[in-house]
């Protein structure tokens, strides 16, 4: 066994008979991100970086297989020299962000309404468990159905089972062309577009609408061949946006250096996307109507809650500047609890992995 | 971690009639099925190696009835087998013979279907098809495709995460489900997943889909419907050799196209299937390419034309392009009719499901071809060519015993191989009880423990479906020792127990 992951394995097992809770680093560029972790100094800080490398990649097969230490960085360069891309478009947050920061955090960027979430793209993790056992589940292929889908509760589980150790993930082409429009509408109109549009078969691969000062643009992006992009700007109208400036306004968006990110308290609220304007402040729209921002100043967290809830949605709030008193997360019903708790008990019966990271009770 | 607890065999007579009380006094007596004539029905879902005959079936009109059914059984401890339409190829709704088969057939209704989300709300027992037939005057259709979706039910695509022929490019059952409504074993209603694009907390819908009703019953999902294509056109294309047709897979997807469809038939099964469906398949390739694109029609135009030239360059000895909806279709009969098509030219036959990474497809079916001699039996090859899952369909008479015993190890040999180029044992279908010796292969006993304990935070008390999917410790030890006694240990790199 290779001497980076015998010594992970070791740190895992004398915290375990320590007792000491064991914080999982990648980057480090996702701290923010989740319920606020106590005081590092009685905590074991396993660091997942030097645990990197691209294990295999093969482009003809759609798939990629990187240990999680790797960064994102290096597995986006890799598949753009081959044409391809990570369809969730994930948030980097910084040049130190690893693919297993990614995978665990579970977070996707514009392009999710159109090519799918980031779990859909998991094929297969290496987990490494409270024994200090690695473990593996599912694989380097498209379909694969024998035992559980381990891998897709990882995703998104802020390591509370442990650390991922190696990542599987379906990667796609590039698109042939793509191109940004822009439309002026306000908040109901864009609402209503999206509903119109979505029993259509209309390419569009990331959309966001903001408003400056009364004034709502919506920013389209198309993608596809020539003949479907021409079907779609028949459809849709509006304005070309020049190739250079779209590029760079959707990775603000995707990366979150959008002006509209810098706010503090920001919640995101995930909803159903015919959900009609939620009347919060002012806010920032993405994922065709499922995914809004809100930035609009100090707004009742339990207000917000409400609004999401009352429409089936969530809210999380997604930055904060001092510990907050309600949950960073949506509590989530009892029935669901009981068995996140349980699932918690049995397969990391000590609590060590990331205490209270996704939940205080977990 | 520990095994499930045990339950079973203790079950008395009489508690089992103080059950079948207690149900009759909450549920109408046309839903509990007691009697041989009536049961014998339930016996074994599309797997029929396998049967076990129910000491009652129980057909529950809606959800309040499934949790009185539930409640029931968790008082007494019995175990309870969910069953969907009975499609099932793996044998996941196998009966219990101590246990009670739990039918959600009659929960048939679609709810909703709504163009502006582009969503349906369905009951479990939803046909398949039904859904898109729904959706079709708002020019939407449900994406997955099984082959059974003619009979096969949402509630049990759920249970498998069905794939189907159009899965490449639209995704399985897991990628089309947007929200779980279901009973726990508790007889509690709780709902995973949402509208929304995710929700809070850890994602238990994901990892329930594909869960062989091992978590919980179904009651309502939400599904996620796309817009139909205005045009479909499928190119069929012949190839001398397995390794150009391989080859001609690996490149249309390189070059960056993600066709619709992209099957494969080799000659045994295009002879196999040719007098049955007359589609015009060239008997003379070693294998054929099935390659559909859809969009608008300029859009597959463009497409077929991409698709075209990949195909000759890697030596395609004849193109054919549908040219109506029409032939279209007939193109498709024969890899739709395959399995019919196999029943017709064989008393009996058995279909695999293991999914390989693509690039080692010519070796595997060049290993099966060596089986098939090893085996004395026959095997027609299908294959969702562009995902890698593979359908080799074993040929033999039930009648026989030793046939039945030879198709038995054939099939493991296939599925052991498969794992060995880095696939796995089943890629749409399921483990159910058909492939649970083979999971002590592809899976370490901490992998299989890890997957009992996930099981525990769904159903503590092991209830649902048990016995199913995940081998116990000494069953994997049962299976290495039949394999030594028969002197072919595949895999000695693997630890033993």
């Amino acid at each position: 066994m290779e001497f980076v992951l015998s010594e992970m394995i070791d740190k895992v097992m004398t915290a375990r008979a320590s007792q000491r809770p064991v914080y999982i680093r990648g980057g480090g560029t996702k701290a923010f991100y989740g319920e606020p972790q106590p005081d590092a100094s009685h905590a074991t800080i396993l660091d997942v970086t030097p645990f990197t490398g691209i294990v295999n990649y093969e482009p003809s097969e759609l798939v990629l297989t990187a240990r999680a230490g790797t960064p994102l960085a290096e597995i986006e360069d890799t598949l753009a020299s081959n044409r391809q891309m990570l369809a969730f478009e994930p948030p980097r947050f910084g040049a130190s962000s690893t693919i297993g920061g990614c995978v665990s955090s579970g977070l996707s960027g514009p392009r999710r309404m159109h090519a799918g979430p980031l779990r859909d793209f998991v094929l297969g993790t290496t987990l490494l468990d409270a024994s200090g056992t690695v473990l593996r589940f599912g694989g380097e292929v498209m379909k694969n159905v024998a035992g559980y889908d381990i891998s897709r509760l990882l995703t998104g589980s802020l390591g509370i089972f442990g650390p991922i150790l190696e990542v599987s993930l379906k990667v796609v082409p590039r698109p042939l062309l793509e191109e940004t429009l822009v439309l002026e509408v306000d908040e109901a109109e864009v609402l209503h577009h999206f509903n119109a549009w979505r029993s259509l078969p209309i390419p569009i691969s990331a959309s966001a609408w903001e408003s400056h000062d009364g004034v709502g643009l919506l920013r389209l992006r198309i993608s596809g061949s020539e003949p479907a992009l021409r079907a779609a700007r028949q459809k849709i109208g509006g304005e070309r946006v020049d190739e250079a400036a779209a590029e760079d306004y959707w990775n603000s968006l995707r990366d979150q250096t959008h002006p509209y990110f810098q706010a503090s308290p920001l919640w995101r609220l995930a909803v159903p996307p015919t959900t009609p304007p939620l009347g919060l402040g002012n806010m920032l729209i993405e994922w065709n109507g499922g995914l809004r921002w809100l930035g609009d100043g100090e707004v009742e967290p339990d207000f917000v809650r409400k609004a999401a809830a009352r429409h089936g949605g969530h809210a999380t709030l997604y930055r904060y500047a001092a510990p907050p008193s309600v949950p960073v997360f949506h509590p989530v019903t009892s029935g669901v609890q009981a068995i996140s708790r349980r699932l918690k008990q049995e397969l990391d019966p000590t609590g060590m992995f990331n205490p209270g990271r996704l939940s205080r009770e977990l | 971690m520990s095994a499930n607890p045990q339950h079973s065999d203790s079950l008395s007579a009489a508690d089992f009639d103080s059950l079948l009380k207690r149900l009759a006094s909450r549920i109408p007596a046309h839903c509990i099925l007691t009697r041989e004539e009536d049961t014998r029905p339930y016996e074994c879902d599309g797997l029929s190696l396998y049967r076990s005959l129910p000491p009652v079936v129980v057909l529950p009109e809606n959800e309040a009835q499934i949790i009185e059914v539930v409640q029931a059984c968790k008082a007494f401890n019995v175990p309870i087998v969910p069953r969907g339409a009975g499609t099932g190829l793996s044998g996941g709704a196998m009966p219990h013979p101590r246990g009670v088969l739990l039918g959600v057939a009659k929960l048939n209704r679609i709810l909703s279907i709504d163009p502006e989300s582009a969503t349906a709300v369905v009951e479990p027992g939803v046909r398949n098809l039904a859904i898109s037939e729904a959706a079709a005057p708002y020019g939407l259709y449900y994406a997955p495709d099984p082959s059974s979706q003619i009979a096969c039910s949402i509630g049990g695509n759920i249970a498998e995460n069905s794939g189907g022929v159009h899965c490449l490019k639209y995704g399985l059952t897991v990628h089309n489900i947007l929200r779980v409504r279901m009973v726990t074993v508790d007889g509690e209603v709780i709902e995973l997943g949402s509208e929304a694009p995710d929700s809070a907390g850890l994602d238990l819908l994901s990892a329930f889909i594909g869960s062989e009703g091992m978590l919980g019953i179904v009651t309502q999902a939400t599904v996620k419907l796309v817009p139909s294509p205005a045009c479909a056109r499928v190119i069929m294309a012949s190839f001398p050799t397995v390794e150009s047709a391989g080859e001609a897979v690996a490149n249309v997807i390189a070059t960056g196209i993600i066709p619709a469809g992209l099957e494969m038939m080799d000659k045994q099964a295009t002879h196999m299937v040719e007098p049955f469906v007359k589609a015009g398949y060239d008997l003379d390739a070693a294998a054929i390419l099935l390659c559909e694109s859809d969009g608008t029609i300029e859009e597959v135009e463009d497409e077929i034309e991409r698709m075209n030239a990949v195909f000759s360059q890697a030596g395609a000895t004849r193109l054919q392009v549908s040219n109506s909806e029409e032939e279209r279709l007939r193109f498709w009969a024969g890899r739709k009719n395959a399995f019919p098509a196999a029943g017709r030219v064989s008393p009996d036959y058995y279909c695999m499901d293991g999914t390989i990474p693509r690039r080692h497809l010519a070796r595997v079916l060049n290993a099966i071809s060596e089986m098939e001699h090893q085996y004395r039996l026959r095997c027609a090859n299908v294959f969702h060519a562009g995902d890698g899952n593979l359908h080799p369909l074993i040929l033999f008479d039930a009648n026989s015993p030793d046939e039945v015993d030879r198709a038995d190890k054939f099939g493991a040999a296939i599925l052991e191989l498969c794992v060995e180029v880095g696939g796995t044992i089943t890629g749409e279908h399921g483990v159910g009880i058909e492939k649970i010796n083979q999971m002590c292969v592809q899976f370490s006993r901490q992998e299989l423990d890890f997957f009992l304990a996930f099981k525990k935070g769904f159903d503590p008390l092991g209830l649902l479906n048990p016995e199913k999917v995940i081998p116990t410790l000494s069953r994997c030890a049962e299976y290495g020792k039949m394999h030594v006694h028969a002197g072919q240990i595949n895999f000695p790199d693997i630890p033993r127990f």
